[in-house]
């Protein structure tokens, strides 16, 4: 029995699997070119002719666009009532982060700390289902709940407390004639579909904390809260950080929940809608898009500061 | 080690609170209580508003929904696309999985970036840039442009499985068979493609429940197609026979809940492999 490879016969598979051994570039190039093709042309492609378009106009009587470099687009864009299309929707998305960071962290650091076995998978498979089930029906959902003559409504009304609901909802900010049509609304509904993002980085990052770290923290004296505050929660910071990146960008860019569940004052995401759609100006609604990619440019920057990327 | 270890592990694991227990049940009955309510109004006789609780109880909008042909076509066109943007996932995803891992070269993070952004990016952001390209090129939007758009931000969930599932593994077992004598082709289906087998299947999977349920990117690069999202966007303004949009969607529960928990069974016992420990 031959034992040397170069005593076998070289079959063609065999000879071509040594010229591929030989060449790593030539295996590095085939695995790599045609994923690249697709992102590279399809996707980068579509998102610089974006900004393209954004330095483009468009006629106001003809409503074509004109294909001539100018920053007139992004003049139009500087509106008092643009401004606070974007400042709307960059309040909603810190308030949503925000509220998603208070539910998600005590769900997140629970799974992490103290389930374990059929308890944890129980846990882990009931943030999982939700972030993979169907968006429009989980929305749809809160509509019905919301809805005036809906489940919550109903429930504050059979406690007597329709009155307070009430008074909530004629509240400056939150104003509407039922929470399905008030910004209270909105902030759940937008809470309940980007909370799994938030649940597990935070659950990651606690994960990875050593128990020797805390076994050594209390070997110094360190009462459980102390532990808590000066060695968890630091360490958990990337993990909300990175949460934060989800429930940030992805609130800034939706259309969907807020055309469905709160005030007809619009967000981003609906005036990109409109702009390109009804009315037909795709330079406006470009220059519009561009809004969320440089905030979203902007937060990934601090993100990264805060160490969101080794906890994605 | 181990064996020492555990038992310490097991003791520090301890009892939380009832204030750290109550906020994570709140936490996960906040996540899953909602979908309960289409269920339930699936079946209300109460078709023109949302009023809770249902006037009386009925099977009567399966029917309905049954006979409407174009919640059929809504429902095979949204088949055929997360079909067809799954397989090409598979593919490009498995691709870029093995370069990245096998290999390091320079732009490798610029790769990275650039294989997450379609999630990263918000939707809207992606849709527009592809109908504003399509638009500039006179691609008439059909069934390829809706298919194109999903497998972009497919491509990602497959490569994450992939990827994570490689590095779990162990190098040695490549080692090992190419130290037995198999050659490349060999080593790649006898082990590293069993080895990676279920992991490519989940994210094929996870792929196909994302463009099944996509629906923003899918208004931009859709034409006159309805997926079965838009025809439910559409159902939803529509004030009559409402329930029929709750029916539809305890169809798209069930069409994406087997797929998705089947991924979570098959990526679930793998963490500690024997032999695939880093």
């Amino acid at each position: 029995m031959t034992t040397t490879g170069a005593a076998r016969p070289r079959s063609l598979s065999n000879s071509f699997s040594t010229f591929l051994y030989q060449r790593p570039r030539l295996v590095l190039a085939l695995l790599l070119v045609p994923p690249l093709l697709w992102l590279g042309i399809i996707y980068l492609g579509s998102l610089f002719t974006l900004l393209a378009q954004s330095f483009f106009s468009i006629d106001d009587f003809t409503a074509q666009t004109i294909y001539e470099p100018t920053l007139a687009t992004y003049a139009r864009l500087f509106t008092a009532t643009n401004l606070s299309i974007i400042f709307r929707t960059l309040a909603m998305a810190s308030v949503v982060t925000v509220i998603s960071g208070i539910i998600a962290f005590p769900l997140a650091y629970y799974i992490a700390r103290f389930a374990s076995g059929r308890m944890k998978a129980l846990f882990y498979v009931a943030v999982m289902l939700p972030l993979w089930s169907n968006y429009l029906v989980r929305v749809y959902a809160w509509k019905l709940i919301l809805a005036k003559e809906g489940a919550i409504h109903w429930s504050i009304n059979s406690l007597g407390l329709g009155p307070v609901l009430d008074w909530i909802l004629t509240l400056p900010v939150v104003e509407g004639s039922s929470l399905s049509t008030s910004y209270i609304g909105t902030t759940l509904t937008f809470v309940y579909i980007w909370l799994p993002f938030m649940v597990l980085p935070i659950q990651a990052a606690l994960e990875r904390v050593p128990r020797s770290l805390l076994e050594a923290s209390s070997d110094l004296g360190a009462r459980p809260n102390e532990t808590f505050r000066k060695v968890i929660f630091p360490l958990a910071i990337p993990g909300i950080a990175a949460g934060s990146i989800f429930t940030f960008s992805l609130t800034l860019g939706d259309y969907i929940i807020p055309q469905l569940i709160g005030s007809s004052r619009p967000f981003i995401g609906q005036a990109v809608y409109q702009f390109q759609g009804t009315a037909g100006d795709i330079p406006m609604a470009a220059a519009f898009a561009m809004v969320p990619i440089v905030i979203m440019a902007i937060y990934l920057a601090i993100a990264k500061r805060l160490g969101a990327f080794d906890a994605l | 080690m181990r064996s020492k270890a555990s038992p310490v592990s097991d003791r520090s694991k301890g009892q939380a609170g009832w204030g750290l227990k109550s906020a994570a049940w709140f936490g996960v009955l906040y996540l899953n209580l909602p979908i309960l309510f289409i269920i339930l109004y699936g079946f209300t006789t109460d078709d023109a508003s949302y009023s809770f609780p249902p006037p009386g109880l009925t099977t009567q909008w399966f029917a309905v929904t049954w006979a409407r042909a174009d919640f059929w076509e809504a429902l095979w066109l949204s088949v055929q696309v997360a079909f067809a943007s799954m397989l090409i996932a598979m593919v490009l995803g498995t691709f870029a999985a093995a370069a990245m891992y096998r290999f390091k070269f320079f732009g490798k993070e610029a790769v990275t970036l650039l294989i997450l952004l379609p999630i990263a990016l918000p939707g809207i952001v992606t849709g527009i840039s592809l109908r504003s390209a399509f638009s500039l090129g006179d691609v008439p939007f059909s069934y390829f442009t809706i298919v194109l758009g999903h497998a972009t931000f497919c491509i990602v969930v497959v490569y994450n499985n992939a990827i994570a599932r490689l590095r779990r593994s162990s190098p040695a077992l490549i080692e090992a068979s190419m130290d037995l004598g198999a050659d490349t082709f060999q080593t790649f289906r006898h082990v590293i493609l069993p080895n990676l087998a279920t992991a490519l299947l989940a994210g094929g999977m996870l792929a196909f429940a994302l463009s099944f349920d996509e629906i923003i990117v899918t208004t931009f690069t859709a034409g006159q197609q309805e997926t079965l999202p838009i025809w439910m966007f559409g159902e939803l303004s529509r004030p009559r026979q409402r329930p029929v949009t709750n029916v539809a969607a305890i169809f798209v529960m069930i069409i994406t809940f087997v797929p998705i928990l089947a991924a979570y069974y098959l990526t679930r016992d793998t963490d500690d492999v024997a032999g695939s420990g880093k």
